[in-house]
């Protein structure tokens, strides 16, 4: 099964990167859940967490305030101004 | 011992201790340009990403924004010069405000009006001392600066730029910095940050620049909300992170001109060293030759006054 490659990078570090079956985020427009395969997107993060479901069953999230995130080719970018992993 | 002599032994001691002073600081400049070169590449994903995504919209829709279309006259243009806090780092400082310097020129003779931005203690004293105007300063960071200063900095040139001519605004800024190759190879440079151009530069990391240089094709994008909300969103961080790896790469490039300045620093307080040394030795063996000669001068009275008792 084809699977997203993630990256989570704030503006001072790459904060977490690997591979997802699905990623899950709040955009201006209301709640989006990513499969690979999905189409060209790139959505402004309207706040709170970024929820990355991994290919190793488990779920990341990330704090991302105040970024976009954009998904072409199954390559998601979580790109914030200010983002953390919260376990 | 004689003053000669006396005189040279001060001057070894103090000189010594100065070197010692030298070394240290070269050790620690050495070893924080590691520290600087790292934060520099920390930050360039977050640099490849933007870059990658205002591409992407100015690629692929037709808008136009503000930050990118170019004013039809340009009265006055922001100069921001990215100096040091502290000095010993050689001609670091100078270089910089000379190609500020360079620009102001080149603007002023085009009949722009100049207004001046300074980041560093080195920069603002330069202007402040010669009782030039700025319009604002930044200090305290120049060595480890953080995205929050970038923001703060960019927030600020913002405000300026959308402000009308009129109400003191400007028209396009620029940005001065000295930009970090390698540990002995570095160049300040001027370039221009608003209106912008686009350009896939990544300084930091020659490495990632190669692999973004491959032309790649952008699938099309639907946007959300729209293409002009997201441009609006992405401009001002562009703008950020752009002056964010100006700000690393300047930090990267001042430990690496303080080592080196710190080095030949040492290297003359050796060289120092061991002249003073030399003549301290020649002293000494003057005063010896001085002292047996005149043993052997009360000697030779002595003896020439001997025989006659």
């Amino acid at each position: 099964m084809a699977v997203l490659t993630v990256v989570v990078v704030s503006a001072d570090r790459e904060v977490w990167t690997g591979e997802a079956t699905r990623v899950v985020a709040r955009t201006t427009e209301g709640e989006i859940g990513i499969l690979a395969g999905h189409e060209p997107l790139m959505g402004l993060v309207a706040g709170g967490e970024v929820r990355i479901l991994t290919t190793a069953g488990d779920t990341v999230r990330a704090q991302a305030n105040g970024g976009f995130l954009s998904v072409a080719n199954d390559r998601v970018s979580v790109v914030a101004d200010a983002a953390e992993i919260v376990d | 011992m004689g003053a000669q002599q006396r005189v040279y032994k001060a001057k070894i001691n103090s000189t010594s201790s100065l070197r010692k002073i030298f070394k240290a600081m070269e050790l620690i400049a050495a070893s924080r340009i590691q520290k600087a070169v790292a934060r520099a590449q920390a930050a360039s994903p977050y640099a490849r990403e933007i870059t990658r995504a205002v591409s992407v919209v100015a690629t692929q829709s037709n808008v136009d924004h503000t930050l990118t279309t170019e004013p039809d006259t340009i009265d006055r243009a922001a100069v921001v010069v990215m100096g040091p806090d502290r000095g010993f780092a050689g001609a670091y400082a100078a270089n910089v405000i000379r190609e500020a310097e360079e620009l102001i020129t080149l603007l002023k003779g085009e009949g722009k009006e100049v207004d001046l931005y300074t980041v560093g203690r080195k920069a603002e004293t330069f202007y402040t001392f010669r009782d030039r105007e700025i319009v604002r300063s930044w200090t305290g960071f120049s060595e480890a600066p953080t995205s929050a200063y970038a923001r703060e900095i960019g927030e600020a040139l913002l405000e300026s730029f959308e402000t009308d001519f009129n109400d003191g605004g400007v028209d396009e800024i620029y940005l001065v910095s000295t930009v970090y190759r390698s540990a002995v190879d570095r160049q300040p440079e001027y370039r221009r940050l608003i209106p912008l151009e686009v350009v896939e530069e990544d300084e930091a990391a020659p490495a990632a620049r190669s692999a973004a240089a491959h032309d790649e094709v952008f699938p099309l994008y639907e946007f959300e909300p729209s293409a002009e909300k997201v441009l609006d969103a992405l401009l001002p961080r562009y703008i950020d992170a752009r002056i964010q790896s100006a700000l690393l790469s300047a930090a990267a490039a001042e430990q690496a001109a303080r080592q080196q300045a710190m080095k030949t620093a040492t290297d003359n307080a050796d060289d120092l060293i061991k002249t003073y040394t030399r003549l301290a030795n020649t002293a000494r063996q003057a005063e010896i030759t001085q002292e047996i000669s005149e043993i052997v001068g009360g000697v030779d009275a002595l003896a020439a006054s001997g025989p006659s008792d």
